[in-house]
């Protein structure tokens, strides 16, 4: 009898442990990546190698820009603090297999999502920050004002194994000019290049030109041609496979994006706390339990929209302030005219 | 065309009073040309018909000289002249020529790089554009030095290298009994200790990620790294070279082809980009270590053949005598063959370090700004512009400076050691 | 150190004998199945496959240098592979055949008696030795080519070549029934070989010497000309020539271009080789004993003779082997066209081709191998070459 409810009492205490050790890990939502960023204390982030507007570090080693703020929110949302990321700038050769191999947790770096790129190399992109397109600058002596000005024997400058140099071949071969591609790694190296005179024509995605015109020797000699010849959805990135740290991602840049939506922005956002809108209320934390769906606490949007502010102070702050681009184009929200339209968080 | 020449007689030791100081003159002649027309563009015989006029000094240069080629003159210096720079017509016309080539650059390269450069200043606006602007370098130069290390921190770097440069020096002076000890400190110890002073995070130390670290210290971070680490392997993959054990043998001769056949581009785009693939899921290592693991192995297989080529040069007696007193293979090897033969290949492994520090700049194609990444990096700084030349003249001496010593030091050392035998 | 698995293999000789070995194979084994075990693991997580498959597909990026090979965008990655690897034997051949040239007249003008061409040769030896090769690569292509002039005021050379900031425009080459041209070519060679077999042969036998030399000159400068004459084949030049693109645009259409990135390239590694070379060089010709010149000059040889057929055999010798070795050196060092952006195989395969696929392991590993084919081949070569000229000692 004794012997029966030993063995009773054991496969009890076995059965409880179990129990528990599911409970708990089904609590906690399992992803590796949100556990090993909590232990670090840090996001690590992949940024460019100095792209004024998008991730610029100055003097002192700060960096700012609408990508890096992506990533400042996702450790606000994360740990607490949006200054607790750290910054690893890559060139393009390296952005993506520094991604799979886990030397960074967030790709921000002006990446256009693609159908290779988003299926075929082990990656997820979760967003897009930045609607652009495609373009040529040209010198403003040369005389060309649009792309149907170029003729047969054109250089172009291009960096490489970027959409811009496959795209730049379509436009190209659909207009029969013959070109010289010249390709470089570092962006650095094609903007020196192009002013140098070795190509005719630089031409990367739009926001660069308007960003890398200012690291030229003279940069009102320069034009950004009116025509876009391609579609440059750029957003972060991060590794497939860990579903949970993918919707933190997204769901921290729709957040932003959706708060300026609501009219929600850094400095009245605790004060919607008491708004009449139930959906302002769900944004800033106030009702709802949207933090745990994503295994957070229940304040992480409104620590974003506070440390970080919502899209348009994000871009305000880096790009049209700042000279780069003044007009917000497609990318301003869809209720006024533009195309940023996301998801309702709810 | 001699007979002409001629018309005074052959120059010779009796008309010496004769020819010598005509031959000085025109000589002469011939120099000021050249240096009047290079340095103030004033052409003394523009007199002369269009085409002739570059050849004159030549003309001119060449006479003297015919005239001063006197045999067994009497006067030592003309002979020692004669017989070095002035023995034949061709010796004759080729000295002319360099002399001529070097009055007109010379003068101008000095000009761009002492006189008329920038010394004093700050900005871009001090700089005149006739002239080196060496102000580009004084302002960048921490960073050139030792990269984006935070400037609070450099004496951590720069004590790691005179602790480096003291033992160095040390193991020249102290007895030898103590040797052994210096150098197993040296190759086990020290590798610790810098690196626990530059990389930080123990001991109360600021931690410094790798990304930081740059510039000259880099280069040299690295070349110590890579010649400690790859010594041992070196050894290995030698020894085995020379078994007899099918195995061993071909393993070795497999890896030291591999790794000799391939670039070393490839070998870090192998590092940087295939390499976290073959570690497990989640461990993840810092890029600058895969680097440094990369340019290890690849020196290593180098360093094999540097070696092996040592012990083969060990008569078989050595082998014989050791294995008669009853030795094992590896007493034998460590007590009697290995120093024997390490002696001999130093000035070859200071030749694999210096083709390391040589091989270093590559680096910056993976993303790791050594001195020249540097430069790039802050020659396309917007507020510095255009002074490409200057950075790369700048580095290009101070790599020439380093490695010209060193490869005199290697040859200082083959001179020392081939005596001993 | 008496440790117990010493005696329990002293007691077992034929273990003992096999048991490093075993270790040596066990560890391998090891290695190479850890990392193959985590690749598998990591490409599996992140949806990667592994394969050869992508070889076949569309590479949709141009290629600004591509002569020899026909390629544009719609080509698969192999054709690309392929115009890699010719950029990369070009830039090879054009840097060994012009670093050749230098190291041998570095090298012989080290030993001579002048004592300014020596010292001046030291001296180029000197610097352009020690400083490093990326280094002076990146001087001429971002310092020197960038100086040059744009298109419009661009160095001209007789009218027949221009020098711009763009590169160097010659005349283009335009054959018709130029295989005729060729195969002439070849006959020719295949007639001197035989040629030259044939007086030796009679030499050796009845002392009568032939001037195989003329003969040939003869040959190989009539049998082609012949093919004009006779065979059809005509030569006409395609002269680049200045094209407005723009109000200041401009370039040169026709010809052939060779862009700053090989010149540049090309430069670098013809000045770097070249001191190595003529450091051979030099250990070669002053490895001929003494003796064999006084011997050769006691049987009244003219010095040019001595050096033709005395000195020069001997000291080739010795100067092939390490010379070879640098020829290798220098087909690797062209690797470094991945930091200018001249397209050779890394830029190419190991660059763009990786960035647009993704297959970072199958690509590095196929270039590697293809070096690595390249090192063997030339490793095999000078073995065969060692093997037969190797002096039969007694």
């Amino acid at each position: 009898m004794l012997k029966y409810l030993k063995q009773l009492t054991s496969l009890v205490a076995v059965i409880a442990v179990l129990f528990a050790f599911t409970t708990e890990s089904m609590a906690a939502k399992k992803s590796k990546t949100l556990k090993n960023t909590i232990k670090k204390g840090f996001v690590r982030c992949g940024v460019s190698q100095g792209l004024p507007g998008f991730s610029n570090a100055d003097a002192s080693g700060n960096w700012t820009g609408v990508d890096v703020d992506v990533c400042r929110a996702v450790a606000a949302a994360v740990l607490g603090d949006a200054s607790k990321v750290k910054f690893t700038p890559l060139s393009a050769k390296e952005r993506f297999t520094a991604l799979t191999a886990g030397e960074i947790d967030i790709l921000s770096r002006n990446t256009t999502w693609t159908l290779s790129r988003d299926a075929d190399i082990g990656l997820t992109f979760v967003g897009v920050n930045f609607y652009d397109g495609q373009g040529f600058m040209v010198r403003k002596s040369s005389g060309i004002t649009s792309t149907s000005d170029f003729k047969s024997g054109l250089s172009a400058c291009v960096n490489i194994g970027t959409t811009t140099e496959l795209n730049m071949r379509d436009f190209f071969t659909a207009n029969g000019i013959t070109y010289e591609p010249v390709v470089f790694e570092k962006a650095d190296e094609v903007v020196a290049a192009y002013d140098s005179g070795r190509c005719d024509t630089y031409t990367t995605d739009k926001s660069g030109l308007a960003a890398q015109r200012t690291k030229l020797s003279n940069p009102d000699d320069h034009i950004v041609l009116p025509e876009t010849i391609s579609k440059e959805p750029l957003g972060p990135v991060v590794r497939q496979g860990d579903a949970v740290w993918e919707d933190i991602v997204r769901w921290s840049l729709n957040i932003m994006i959706e708060a300026e939506e609501y009219g929600i922005n850094s400095s009245n956002a605790d004060a919607m706390k008491t708004s009449e809108n139930p959906q302002i209320k769900r944004l800033v934390g106030a009702e709802g339990e949207l933090g745990a769906a994503l295994g957070l606490d229940n304040d992480w949007s409104l620590r974003i929209i506070k440390q970080v502010g919502n899209y348009g102070e994000s871009y305000k702050r880096n790009i049209s302030d700042t000279g780069i681009l003044p007009d917000r184009g497609p990318n301003e929200l869809w209720t006024k005219g533009g195309i940023l339209y996301v998801p309702p968080a709810r | 065309m001699i007979k002409i020449i001629n018309f005074l007689g052959t120059p010779s030791r009796e008309k010496f009073s004769l020819f010598v100081p005509i031959g000085i003159f025109l000589f002469s002649l011939g120099l000021i040309d050249v240096t009047l027309n290079s340095l103030f563009d004033v052409n003394i015989t523009s007199f002369f018909p269009r085409g002739l006029n570059y050849f004159t000094p030549l003309i001119f240069g060449f006479l003297g000289l015919y005239y001063l080629r006197i045999e067994f003159s009497g006067n030592k210096m003309l002979d020692k002249l004669n017989i070095n720079i002035n023995s034949n017509w061709f010796n004759s016309i080729l000295t002319l020529l360099i002399i001529f080539v070097l009055i007109q650059n010379i003068p101008p390269l000095l000009n761009w790089l002492i006189i008329d450069a920038n010394f004093v200043g700050t900005t871009k606006k001090d700089c005149s554009d006739s002239g080196a602007c060496w102000i580009f370098i004084k302002i960048w130069f921490p960073r050139l030095m030792y990269g984006l290390y935070p400037n609070a921190e450099l004496w951590r770097i720069n004590t790691s290298f005179i602790m480096l440069i003291t033992l160095v020096v040390a193991l020249f002076y102290i007895p030898i009994k103590l040797k052994k000890y210096l150098i197993i400190f040296l190759i086990f110890v020290f590798p610790f200790i810098m690196f626990n002073l530059i990389h930080g995070g123990n001991f109360g130390l600021v931690w410094v990620e790798t990304t930081a670290w740059g510039g000259l210290s880099l280069t040299f971070i690295i070349s110590v790294f890579a010649l400690i680490l790859c010594f041992p392997i070196g050894m290995f993959l030698a020894l085995g070279r020379r078994s007899s054990a099918p195995v061993t043998r071909y393993a070795s001769i497999g890896f030291i082809e591999f790794w000799r056949g391939v670039p070393l581009i490839t070998v870090l785009f192998m590092a940087s980009v295939m390499f976290p693939m073959f570690l497990p899921d989640g461990v993840y290592m810092d890029k600058l270590f895969r680097v440094i693991i990369a340019i290890t192995l690849f020196e290593a297989a180098y360093m094999a053949e540097v070696i092996r080529g040592g012990l083969q040069a060990l008569p078989r007696g050595q082998y014989d005598a050791a294995k008669s007193l009853g030795m094992g293979y590896w007493r034998l090897h460590l007590l009697v063959i290995l120093p024997q033969a390490l002696k001999l290949v130093i000035p070859g492994i200071a030749n694999t370090f210096l083709a390391l520090v040589k091989d270093t700049p590559l680096i910056l194609v993976v993303g790791l700004l050594e001195l020249v990444g540097m430069i790039d990096m802050a020659k396309t700084n917007p507020d510095w512009l255009g002074f490409a030349t200057e950075g790369y003249v700048f580095a290009g001496i101070l790599f020439w400076i380093i490695c010209f010593n060193m490869s005199r030091y290697s040859q200082r050392l083959e001179e020392k050691y081939k005596t001993d035998r | 150190m008496n440790l117990g698995i010493t005696t329990f293999l002293d007691k077992r000789p034929k273990i003992k004998k096999y048991f490093p070995q075993i270790i040596t194979l066990l560890f391998i084994i090891f290695i190479f199945g850890y990392f193959t075990y985590n690749a598998q693991v990591n490409m599996d997580n992140r949806g990667i496959d592994f394969g050869l498959r992508f070889l076949g597909e569309e590479a949709s990026f141009d290629i600004s240098f591509t002569p020899f090979v026909e390629y544009d965008g719609t080509k698969p990655y192999a054709k690309a592979y392929l115009v890699g690897l010719v950029n990369t034997l070009i830039v090879a051949a054009i840097g060994i055949f012009f670093a050749t040239i230098l190291g041998v007249i570095i090298g012989i003008s080290r030993l001579s008696s002048n004592y300014l061409i020596s010292k001046i040769s030291e001296w180029y030896i000197e610097i352009f030795r020690n400083i490093p090769l990326l280094l002076q690569l990146f001087f001429w292509y971002f310092a020197a080519l960038r100086a040059l002039p744009l298109p419009k005021e661009a160095i001209n050379f007789f009218d027949i070549a221009y020098l711009s900031i763009k590169g160097l425009y010659v005349p283009r080459f335009v054959w018709t029934n130029g295989s005729v041209f060729l195969f002439s070519i070849v006959a020719a060679i295949v007639a001197i070989f035989f040629v030259f077999k044939y007086t030796r042969i009679q030499q050796e036998k009845s002392g009568r010497r032939i001037p195989a030399f003329l003969i040939s000159l003869g040959i190989i400068i009539v049998l082609p000309l012949l093919t004009f004459l006779i065979g059809g084949v005509s030569l006409t030049f395609e002269h680049p020539e200045l094209k407005q693109l723009s109000k200041t645009i401009y370039n040169y259409i026709g010809g052939v271009a060779i862009i700053p990135e090989l010149m540049a390239l090309a430069a670098a590694l013809s000045l770097y080789t070249a001191t190595f070379i003529a450091e051979c060089v030099r250990a070669g010709i002053m490895g001929v004993t003494k003796g064999q010149k006084e011997a050769a000059a006691s049987i009244g040889l003219t010095p040019g003779q001595i050096l033709r057929l005395v000195v020069m055999p001997q000291a080739l010798r010795i100067i092939i082997p390490p010379t070879t070795n640098q020829y290798l050196n220098l087909t690797k060092n062209s690797s470094l066209a991945a930091a200018i952006a001249y397209p050779d195989l890394v830029l190419v395969f190991a660059g763009t081709a990786m960035m647009q696929t993704g297959r970072a392991i199958e690509i590095i590993s196929i270039t590697m191998l293809t070096y690595l084919s390249i090192s063997i081949a030339i490793s095999i070569l000078m073995n065969w070459y060692n093997k037969k000229i190797a002096i039969k000692e007694k």
